[in-house]
């Protein structure tokens, strides 16, 4: 199963970022495809990037709300908390384990042989300031003298954002390179040290600051694919609790809202069964672990 | 005393929960309202160019 989450994360990195005429037109993906939100966190202005960032294009709605409202155009960004919402309340935070490209580069970065360590419980809440404050209020309310509003995530703190766009397009297009200030070496701080991190601790960015993993966490009580814990069969034995890349502990709080469902916990961990995939309330692999258990009680 | 069961129902068998699909027909609502007012367009536009100041140049 890990071979095929490897696998998906690459395909859905692909057609996030499958623009590849760009060395030759210097310039961003301006095809129709830009229309569609991409699921994970992958920046817009990233010169191979095919699909938009659902963060970005909010916060840029909500920046120019009064402008739209000014014109007559009732934009409040129905269409993209719409397509987030809609990934959200199907997959939850799946798509953080097997559709971001942001998160597969963190975990590519996390193999890097080097000592580990946790990372606090109590950060996990920032995210949630940051969707709030930089994505949602300050775009909003403050405003320039036109009433328009910054995308402050993308400004001042997305780590993608220089990654996939700010290096890429000054490696392109060598006259942007005259125009660097603080703004991007703050960033590109903001960047080193998450990626420095990623090395020592596993997904810290996911963990601590992505506004777009907050919102998925949001329906970690609700979605309709999400694993479920059987009390019954859980022997509290805690071999969850070892394998889970988010240091989520499934037993004792199986709807943790940092569950990614890389499914970890239930394929190479649990050995009771206790842990399925359900859709709706359904399960999905139930059938398939209870015949691989019944075989390995045969063999025994 | 007996415990109470309901007739033709296993115990803990699984139950088909429409929470999650009420949550996402929301959601599509939401959607389709950003599609018939034209915000796709502006999303669109705001895609095909390069935000500089979004990746810190500028």
């Amino acid at each position: 199963m890990e071979f095929l989450r490897k696998w998906v994360q690459v395909v859905a990195g692909f057609l996030m970022n499958g623009y590849m005429l760009f060395p030759w037109t210097r310039n961003i993906y301006q095809g129709p495809l830009k229309v569609v939100c991409a699921p994970g966190l992958n920046c817009y202005s990233c010169p191979a990037a095919t699909t938009s960032c659902p963060i970005g294009s909010l916060q840029h709605l909500l920046g120019g709300i009064r402008m739209a409202l000014a014109s007559g155009q009732y934009y409040f960004g129905w269409y993209v908390l719409g397509s987030m919402g809609l990934l959200g309340g199907f997959f939850g935070r799946m798509i953080c384990g097997w559709a971001c490209p942001f998160g597969f580069f963190q975990e590519l970065l996390h193999k890097i042989p080097s000592a580990k360590f946790a990372i606090p419980r109590g950060l996990r809440y920032l995210k949630f300031a940051v969707l709030l404050l930089f994505v949602i209020l300050l775009p909003l309310l403050a405003v320039d003298e036109f009433g328009i509003g910054n995308p402050w995530f993308c400004k001042y703190i997305c780590p993608a954002g220089t990654l996939e766009a700010g290096i890429p397009l000054l490696l392109l297009q060598p006259s942007l390179r005259e125009t660097l200030g603080f703004l991007f070496f703050s960033k590109f701080v903001i960047m080193t040290a998450f990626m420095v991190w990623a090395v020592v601790a596993n997904r810290p960015f996911c963990r601590v600051a992505c506004p777009l993993g907050a919102f998925y966490a949001l329906f970690s009580k609700v979605s309709i694919i999400r694993l479920r814990l059987d009390q019954h069969k859980c022997t509290n034995c805690n071999a969850c609790h070892q394998v889970c890349p988010m240091g989520v502990k499934f037993n004792e709080s199986p709807d943790d809202s940092e569950c990614i469902a890389c499914l970890a916990c239930m394929n190479q961990a649990c050995k009771f069964d206790a842990i399925t995939l359900e859709l709706c309330g359904l399960p999905l692999t139930g059938t398939r672990r209870k015949r691989l258990a019944t075989a390995t009680e045969s063999a025994d | 005393m007996k415990e109470k069961s309901s007739p033709g129902l296993k115990k803990n068998a699984p139950v088909l929960q429409k929470s999650p699909l009420y949550m996402c027909l929301f959601f599509l609502a939401l959607l389709l309202t950003g599609i018939t007012i034209g915000e796709p367009g502006r999303v669109m536009e705001q895609a095909w160019q390069i935000c500089l100041s979004c990746i810190g140049i500028g």
